[in-house]
Formats: structure tokens, C-alpha cells, sequence
């Protein structure tokens, strides 16, 4: 074009057309169009806009110290220690946080956080983890070089998809996931070009997940590309069910049998709320069916700093677990995070105190527990609150909250509504919540962002608002579902 | 042949020999003649795999299940990444320390790492007044501390009003915490002397790695011979390389002129665009100012002619200015290319498309464990814009703590406030030491025979080319690895320093280079430079002593 010297008008280089077109297919609802209303309304609020409610409530998104939750104060002292060393003087700070400031300092380049660590994270902290690892499953070995730090859970999943992705057509990988699904696990296969395949959860079930339907969804999927991998999330999100350590036994069979790579979400395994549940690690299961599949099954599973008690979410810390991995291949996924250089470094020294947590004896023991405590004893009292209320409308019906930090009822939608959201374009449950924070200030996610059985509608809710918050909230919903029923019937 | 034995030896190389097993002993004698060519060249293949073949030491022996992912089942654009900064050589870097921790003995005390632009490992002590708001921040109970200034309080407290909950735990927006992108546009507001800066082009990243990354991922497309071309400096800093191959786009190198100080050579920009043109389209230029690893800082003229032609050929800019506050010799100034875009008058100003990197892991803060950076995106389309922010919401946010570091670094402070004095005096000294070292550097490589330094105007790597007599290049590819390669690890075996191949960035044809920090404090640069040059010589005259034997031999 340039060739004859007229310049025509110059276009943009990158445009919708011509950019790269899996990031076009990415959705990823927790942070949709939603919640980008919610924040245009919080502004407006701020500007005297005069609406029917005071304040915009984001039950979006598991964010706890953003719904209030204070800081583990034990981990800030660390934190801070870690961050300003001076303060390892201060007689105020207990004599055990010191003691792992300067452990952690001591194992950083130059002694300071500031330093790149190794790409895989900082050596004693890795160890801390399979120290952890391996106390929490009864002994099952852990190997620090199985460890990998990452930045945050999401970064793991995506890096061990990225491995896993190959093939074209008919051989390109498949990724078994739930539906409903965290829609981080939608949004990455998207963006690597991967093909998803969806099994579904049984609602009826208590949200179980059935091994007929994975041999379904697998058969199925077969026919287009070649399933690779299985993605499990327990407890699960948006779910809030909690597995059986049966099932788990029996995905792992699964998994054993039809050759596919396991990656265990298990970020939420500390929010275990319902009587009888409790939460079995993919690893130690494994372990314990033997040799025949413990020294087989490839699995990675995630852990996270971002959840559980702490809820420390903007230090992006977590790390990963690889069982079983090719070492040429291990190789290859360490080279891959050596691009990245590290993961940041606070939240690796965060990961570490979540490993290596205050023990009896030890000066900060009692604070420490009576807070993971009162977390953790708020947080079932609110799963169950919040089934409670949500059973009592009509038109909703709402799982137990075994575990994780969301409900995630099913709603009955008057036909009239679903064609007035149809003929706008939208999902029924986007129109549903899109109305509900209008009209409330209450946000929540559509149950279609996360996939559901097709003519189902659901909302994802999380219960992190503080009690009396999160009954007000419960209440006004009540309300506007009843509203919302009348009005469209 | 006796010389080959005894590297064979050594336990890297012993390493790389097994993997190449092709390559037999006949074979490396005859690699002197080219119809040995095909094994060699396999073998250099395996440069990566071979350096980590330690890893896979011990494969589970016997027969089982097939593994599910496997080196052939493995994503093929992962295996073609490569990133030296962290490659093998610093990978037997990491071994070596090791095995002196352990008591072994080797000719060196200690393992000194030049290879990474790694500040605090390298001794340099953080800028005071960023741990005490960071800490405070991380910590809001010290705010009632006597002993934190409150020039500090009152920014942590701006801070911690921009975060959820006032917490560094909560997610931040997926673009960053509003105030501090207001902060940083009104950063580079100051920084470009008035040219305006909006901050809702402002995203904050994980380190600027992560900002180039994600741009690139929005660049590519395309299929054959209409893939996206990213044209990068050679040498550059081996992201570039490392995404584009994860990314399967097409890597258009245009070459920096050693000869004139690295200096970017707009003729050679067109003839790579053009060439590249035959085979993919190309649309991504990127620019490394200050250079890394070449330390060259563009003038404002080199910069205009760059956005002319990126103007011309309707290409995407990405300007890496991460070494914004690294600019050590006296006639050189830092230009950002926003401000030059500016300068050149609207008709630029409003249609090139331009990204800029910036990070709170260089300049005088070093906070390269705190993954903290921004990019400032100009022109973008809109549209482009939201799927954008839509991409970065998938990874929730960056770092809380390094959004906060960011923060003081785009927000010093200022001259009436109580802590500007010792601010300013830790940074000066900082950027002073800098200063002092580059000189120093470039000095003493230029004395030594065989050894071409130019002057290390900016950034914190010196990039020399280094003379390697044709036996050790040929005894190189015997062994299936780079000449400099070679060089660079029997210097990490016989003085413990430990710099990465020129290889690893990318180098004209038979020339070779590393690259080495100028980090270490001066006293140890010095020891350290001293120890090179001895290295060098050594190594200049072992080789050619050798040829001068196998001459002989020749001739007899």
C-alpha cells in the first residue's frame, strides 16, 4: 500500500478483526459485564446518584478482606518483618514471627525480598510445603523438587494446561472439566486453543460428580480431539460440594484407566463447613490405592494463599504439586516458569506461613488459632444461613454449602422473563442479576457464566459478608425474587 | 583427541556427551572435516534438553503406562522456548554452589552470579523510604509507630484507601488500584514534561514480563504467511524470543550495529521488514531503551526515525523502558517514546499505536522480587481495550505489595517532605555506584587483548565481544554447543563467575559475546573483571597453542 506513496488513512494495527482470536473467545464472568455495572454504580452512588439502596454489596468474587475479614495478624507480622527488616529489633513483634522473617530472609538473594528467587521458588519454602503436604496426608512422602511456588492458583493451572496442549484437529488436547466450572479453567482453555469437554455435576446430587458421566463426556469427546486431561476442583467452586474420598478413588480408576493427566483444585481445602464431609487430598488417595496407580497417575494439584482462613488474595501466592511427571517434561515446565523469572516473592514468604503456621508452644500459637478459628466458624455458620434462607423462597433451591465459599442455587425463571432476556440477547440469569443489582445493589455472578444444564438458571453467591451483612442481603434477595416472579407471571 | 578426553571429564560436558550419543568417538575426531556436519548440528539441537538432562538423571527404569505427557505428547511451542538468563549455564551455576556448600573444593570460594539484572542479590541495599511504605501497608498497626515517618503514613494510608476492605490481601481491580494508576499518569505527565497521560491507559502488570507477554498475546494471529512477525533487537533480552516462540509468531530480527555503539540502524529495519515480508506480516516492532543487554540509550533522533517507520509500515510499537533511571554516561539522555511521539505532532501522536513497559525491578529500587510494573497503552482500539482488560481479569490482579512499590517509585518523595534528604541520598548513591561501575567495566574489558567493550551508556550489562580462536569453536561444536557457551562455562568452572552466552541473546554470525551485570559492588566488580581478564588470556593462549600443535601435526 505504501508502494505507489499514498499513504491512505492509517488503520489500526490491532483491531477486533485482526487480533488474536482465542483471546476473543476468553470469557471469564466473575469479572464480566456484571460487575463492570456494579463498579459504574458505585461510582455513581459516590456522585449522589440517588438509587434504592445506600451501598453496592459484591458477593461476586471470593474476596474476603474485601467483605471485612481482618488479616491473620501472625502472617502480617511476618509479612512486615520480611518487607522492613529494621523492625526484626522492634520488641513488639513476637519472638516466632522473627524467627521466620529472618528464615525466610536468610534463604533470599542478598537477604532481601527484593531479589529474583529461583524460578520454582525459594528453596526452604518448598520445603516447608512437602513438609505440609506430608503431614497433612498422614505421612504420604512429599519431594520439595515436586514443588513448584506459583503466582497464585490460577497462574499453576494455566502453566500445567499450556504442558498439556498439543495436536491439531482430531489429536488437539481435550480438557475434562466440571460444568458448573470455575471459569478460569473455560477462559484458559480458550485462550491456549485447547477443547473443552464438559461433564456435567449431578444438582439433583447434592452437585456429586458421577463416573458414568465422565465415561459419557469422555465417549463422547473422542470423536472430535483427544481427551488428555482432568480437571477436578474440591471442594468445589461454584459448587460448594465436598468430595467423597469414594468418588475421588474412583476418578482416579478413571483417570488410571483412560490415560488422562489429573489436575486437582484444591484451593479450597481448608473450607470444609457440613458434618460428616471431609476433605481427602487427590494425592494421599492416590497413595493409599497402591502402587499400581500411585506410581502411575500423573496429577498436579494447586493450593493457594488466596482462600481458606487467610484469604490473603493480592499476594498472589500458591503452589503446585506434580506426582509422576515425565522428568524431560518436568524439565520443560521449569524452563517455561524460568520465563517468568519468579513468582512474587511476598506472596511466597505468605505461602510459607501457611505451611508452617504458629504451633503449640510457640508465643503466637493462641492468637493465631482463636483467629483461624473464628474464620472458619463464621464461614459455616454463613453456608449455613445461607441455604436456610435461600430453601425458604419460593422459585429457589439451594444445595448444602459443604465446603468452598459459594452458594450456587438454581432458580426458577418465569417464561415471560426468559423472552424478554432472549429478544435482548441475554442470558436469562444475566437479565435475572443484571436486574437484582440494579435494583438491589446486590452482585452476583449468572449461573450461565459458569455453564449449567441447558433451560437451568442459577447465581453464584459468595457467603464472605460479614453475618448481619449477608442476612440483610439474603433478605432483600427474598424479596426481589418474589417481585421479580409477580412481575413476569 | 587427548583435549576432548579431558573435557569429556568435566561433569557438564560429560553430561552433554551422553545425551548425543550419535556422536561417536569417531565422529568428534573427524569433526574437522564438514561431512560430519548432520551429527554435529543434531546434536546442537539438544543445546537445551542436553544442559537438563541432569533432571531426567533417573527415569523410572522398567516398563509401564505410558506417561500421559511425554517429551513427544509435550506442547511443541513450550520445547521451543528458550531463555538463557536462566539457562544451563546458571543452572550448573546452581550445582557448583551447591557442592562448595557442601565443603567440595573448587579453584573460587564462591559462585559470583553476573548473569541476572538481580540488584539485591548483588548486595545493594532497598530504598528505605519504599520497605517503610510497603511495610506499613502490609501491616497497617505500625501506623502508629513513632518510628515510621509520616510522609510514609500518608501514603500507605492512600494506598490501603484504594484497596478492598484496606487490605494488600483483597483483589484489586484487574487493571490495578485506581490511585496508584492515577499516580503513575501523573508520573509520566512530569516525566514527559506535560504531554498528557490518561490512567485508564495505565495497567498495572506482574513485572513488566508479564506486561510484554500479554500485549504479544493480543498481537498474534494470523496463519503462514499472514502470522504475526514481531521484529526485536539482536541481541535483545531473550523474553522476546522465549514468547514469540511460545506463541508460535514469527521472530523478524533486525541486528543493532556493534560498530557504532549498538546504535539501531534504520536501514536495517526496513531491509528486515521487508525480508520478513516474503514469509509473514510482520506488525510488532519492539525496542529495548536503555539496551539490554547492550546498554546503548537511543537519541531522540534514533527514536523519531523508529516512529516514523513504524508509522510508514503501520506496525504496533513496544517500547521496553525499564531502564528509564539507568542512564550512566554524560552526552546520553533517556527519551521516552511517547513524549518523542508526541513532539512529532498530532498526525503521530493520534495514530500510532504504542505500548510502554516500565517495572519497579531496575533503577536505583532493584525490586525485582516484588513483580511490580506498569504499561501505558496509546492509541489502542477501544474495542482492542476491553478485551484486554476482559484477557488480564482472567489472572484476577497482579501483586498487591508490588502495585504498592510501584506506587513510591512513581510518587518519591518529594523535596519539602522530611524523608526527600535520605531518599535522595540513597538513590544518588545507587545510581552513582552505577555510574562508576559501567566506566569501570568497559575500562578494563578494553584492556584486555581479544576482549571489545562498548561503552555501557545505560542499563546495568556490559555485552563485550569476546575473540574465540577457531580450535576452541571447532572443539565447541564437537561437543554440540555454542562457542561462547564453551566459554562461558569453563569460566564458571575455573573462577566461579558465572555470565550468560552472547548465544542467548542472539549475535551476528561469528561473533561471539556474553553478558555480565555490573551489579556486584566495586570492589568485587573489580576482583571479578580482573579474574575474566585473566580467564581470557589463559584461554586465548591454550587454544592457540593448540593450533599451533595441531598445525604440526598437519604439516608432518
Amino acid at each position: 500500500m505504501s508502494e505507489n506513496g499514498a499513504l491512505p488513512l492509517r488503520g489500526k494495527v490491532l483491531t477486533v478483526d485482526t487480533m488474536n482470536a482465542n483471546v476473543k473467545k476468553v470469557d471469564y464472568a466473575v469479572r464480566g459485564p456484571i460487575v463492570q455495572r456494579a463498579v459504574q454504580i458505585e461510582k455513581e452512588l459516590k456522585e449522589g446518584v440517588k438509587k434504592p439502596f445506600e451501598e453496592v454489596i459484591k458477593a461476586n468474587i471470593g474476596d474476603a478482606h474485601a467483605m471485612g475479614q481482618r488479616p491473620i495478624t501472625f502472617f502480617r507480622q511476618v509479612m512486615a518483618l520480611c518487607t522492613y527488616p529494621q523492625l526484626l529489633d522492634d520488641n513488639k513483634f513476637p519472638e516466632d514471627a522473627k524467627n521466620r522473617a529472618r528464615r525466610i530472609l536468610q534463604s533470599c538473594g542478598g537477604n532481601s525480598i527484593g531479589a529474583y528467587t529461583t524460578s520454582q521458588g525459594i528453596d526452604c519454602v518448598r520445603h516447608d510445603v512437602a513438609n505440609y503436604i506430608q503431614r497433612r496426608d498422614g505421612g504420604i512422602p512429599s519431594d520439595p523438587d515436586n514443588i513448584y511456588l506459583t503466582t497464585g492458583a490460577s497462574d499453576g493451572i494455566v502453566t500445567i494446561l499450556k504442558l498439556l496442549t498439543a495436536g491439531e484437529g482430531r489429536t488437539r488436547t481435550g480438557v475434562m472439566i466440571s460444568i458448573p466450572q470455575y471459569p478460569l479453567y473455560s477462559a484458559s482453555i480458550a485462550e491456549l486453543g485447547a477443547v473443552q469437554i464438559s461433564y456435567y455435576l449431578n444438582e439433583e446430587k447434592c452437585w456429586s460428580l458421577d463416573i458414568s458421566e465422565l465415561q459419557r463426556a469422555l465417549q463422547a469427546a473422542r470423536e472430535h480431539c483427544s481427551p488428555r486431561v482432568l480437571c477436578i476442583i474440591n471442594p468445589g467452586n461454584p459448587t460448594g460440594q465436598v468430595q467423597s474420598r469414594q468418588c475421588i478413588e474412583d476418578v482416579i480408576r478413571f483417570a488410571a484407566k483412560e490415560n488422562l493427566f489429573l489436575m486437582a483444585d484444591e484451593v479450597y481445602q481448608d473450607n470444609v463447613y457440613a458434618e460428616g464431609c471431609e476433605f481427602h487430598s487427590f494425592k494421599k488417595v492416590l497413595f493409599e490405592m497402591g502402587p499400581e496407580y500411585s506410581s502411575k497417575v500423573e496429577l498436579a494439584s494447586f493450593h493457594s494463599t488466596s482462600k481458606c482462613y487467610m484469604g490473603e488474595c493480592g499476594f498472589r501466592g500458591g503452589y503446585m504439586e506434580v506426582i509422576n511427571m515425565d522428568p524431560g517434561v518436568k524439565a520443560q515446565l521449569t524452563k517455561l516458569v524460568s520465563v517468568r523469572l519468579c513468582p512474587p516473592v511476598p506472596g511466597q514468604a505468605l505461602m510459607d506461613l501457611v505451611v508452617n503456621s504458629p504451633q503449640p508452644g510457640e508465643p503466637s500459637y493462641q492468637t493465631f488459632m482463636k483467629e483461624r478459628t473464628a474464620v472458619l466458624s463464621a464461614l459455616a455458620e454463613k453456608a449455613k444461613l445461607t441455604e436456610e434462607i435461600l430453601n425458604t423462597v419460593p422459585g429457589i433451591s439451594c444445595n448444602p454449602v459443604q465446603g468452598a465459599m459459594y452458594s450456587f442455587p438454581r432458580i426458577t425463571l418465569p417464561e415471560r422473563a426468559i423472552n424478554e432476556a432472549k429478544a435482548k440477547d441475554q442470558a436469562p440469569d444475566m437479565f435475572y442479576c443484571m436486574k437484582l443489582l440494579e435494583e438491589t445493589g446486590i452482585c452476583l455472578v449468572p449461573g450461565s457464566g459458569f455453564g449449567q444444564r441447558e433451560g437451568t438458571y442459577h447465581f453464584r453467591m459468595t457467603i464472605l459478608p460479614p453475618t448481619e451483612k449477608l442476612k440483610i442481603m439474603l433478605n432483600k434477595l427474598k424479596e426481589f425474587h418474589q417481585k421479580f416472579t409477580q412481575q413476569y407471571s | 583427541m587427548y583435549r576432548l578426553q579431558s573435557l569429556a571429564a568435566r561433569s557438564l560436558i560429560a553430561g552433554a556427551l551422553d545425551q548425543c550419543t550419535p556422536l561417536t568417538l569417531t565422529s568428534l575426531t573427524g569433526v574437522r572435516h564438514k561431512s560430519q556436519g548432520p551429527s554435529v548440528e543434531k546434536c546442537g539441537q539438544m543445546r537445551f534438553i542436553t544442559a537438563e538432562a541432569k533432571v531426567s538423571a533417573g527415569r523410572l527404569g522398567g516398563k509401564m503406562r505410558e506417561k500421559t505427557l511425554t517429551m513427544d505428547t509435550l506442547n511443541p511451542q513450550v520445547k521451543a522456548v528458550e531463555y538463557a538468563v536462566r539457562g544451563p549455564i546458571v543452572i550448573k551455576a546452581g550445582e557448583i554452589e551447591r557442592y562448595l556448600e557442601e565443603g567440595g573444593t573448587k579453584p573460587f570460594s564462591e559462585v559470583i552470579k553476573a548473569n541476572i539484572g538481580d540488584a539485591h542479590a548483588m548486595g545493594q541495599q532497598p530504598i528505605t523510604f519504599l520497605r517503610q511504605v510497603v511495610a506499613l501497608c502490609t501491616f497497617p498497626e505500625l501506623m502508629d509507630s513513632p518510628s515510621f515517618p509520616e510522609d510514609a503514613k500518608w501514603r500507605a494510608r492512600r494506598i490501603l484507601q484504594g484497596c478492598g476492605g484496606h487490605s494488600l490481601g483483597s483483589y484489586s481491580a484487574s487493571p490495578g488500584v485506581e490511585c496508584i494508576r492515577k499516580d503513575i499518569a501523573a508520573y509520566i505527565e512530569q516525566r514527559d514534561e506535560g504531554v498528557p497521560s490518561d490512567w485508564e491507559n495505565i495497567y498495572l502488570t506482574t513485572g513488566a514480563s508479564d506486561g510484554i507477554m500479554t500485549i504479544l498475546r493480543l498481537l498474534v494471529s494470523g496463519k503462514d504467511s499472514s502470522r504475526t512477525g514481531v521484529m526485536i533487537p539482536i541481541p535483545q533480552y531473550p523474553l522476546y524470543s522465549a514468547a514469540i516462540s511460545e506463541m508460535d509468531a514469527v521472530q523478524v530480527n533486525y541486528y543493532l550495529d556493534e560498530d557504532n555503539c549498538w546504535a539501531l540502524d534504520i536501514n536495517e529495519l526496513h531491509r528486515a521488514y521487508h525480508a520478513a515480508k516474503q514469509h509473514c506480516q510482520p506488525r510488532v516492532i519492539c525496542i529495548i531503551n536503555p539496551g539490554n543487554p547492550t546498554g546503548q540509550v537511543q537519541s531522540k533522533k534514533c527514536i523519531e526515525e523508529v516512529l516514523h517507520f513504524a508509522y510508514e509500515e503501520n506496525l504496533f510499537v513496544m517500547s521496553d523502558e525499564v531502564y528509564q533511571d539507568n542512564v550512566y554516561a554524560p552526552d546520553c539522555q533517556f527519551h521516552s517514546f511517547k513524549k518523542v511521539l508526541y513532539e512529532m505532532g498530532p498526525e503521530y501522536f493520534n495514530s500510532v499505536e504504542l505500548v510502554s513497559f516500565h517495572s519497579t525491578s531496575k533503577g536505583y529500587t532493584g525490586e525485582c522480587g516484588f513483580r511490580g510494573g506498569y504499561m501505558e497503552v496509546i492509541n489502542m482500539d477501544p474495542e482492542v481495550k476491553a478485551q484486554l482488560v476482559k484477557l488480564l481479569s482472567v489472572r484476577l490482579c497482579p501483586p498487591l505489595a508490588g502495585q504498592a512499590a510501584m506506587d513510591v517509585i512513581v510518587n518519591p518523595p518529594q523535596p519539602e517532605e522530611h524523608t526527600f534528604k535520605q531518599f535522595h541520598q540513597e538513590k544518588s548513591s545507587v545510581l552513582g555506584a552505577l555510574a562508576e561501575k559501567a566506566k569501570l567495566t568497559e575500562q578494563i574489558l578494553n584492556a584486555v587483548p581479544g576482549i571489545k567493550c562498548n561503552p555501557v551508556q545505560g542499563a546495568m550489562y556490559a555485552f563485550p565481544r569476546i575473540l574465540i580462536p577457531p580450535k576452541a569453536v571447532e572443539e565447541a561444536k564437537a561437543l554440540g554447543m555454542q562457542p561462547d557457551m564453551l566459554y562461558c562455562l569453563r569460566l564458571l568452572e575455573e573462577t566461579g563467575i558465572c555470565v550468560v552466552p552472547g548465544s542467548g541473546f542472539g549475535q551476528k554470525d561469528g561473533t561471539y559475546h556474553f553478558r555480565m551485570t555490573i551489579l556486584p559492588s566495586i570492589e568485587k566488580l573489580k576482583v571479578l573483571l580482573g579474574k575474566v581478564r585473566d580467564f581470557h588470556i589463559g584461554f586465548l593462549k591454550e587454544y592457540s597453542a593448540l593450533e599451533m600443535k595441531s598445525d604440526l601435526i598437519c604439516k608432518t
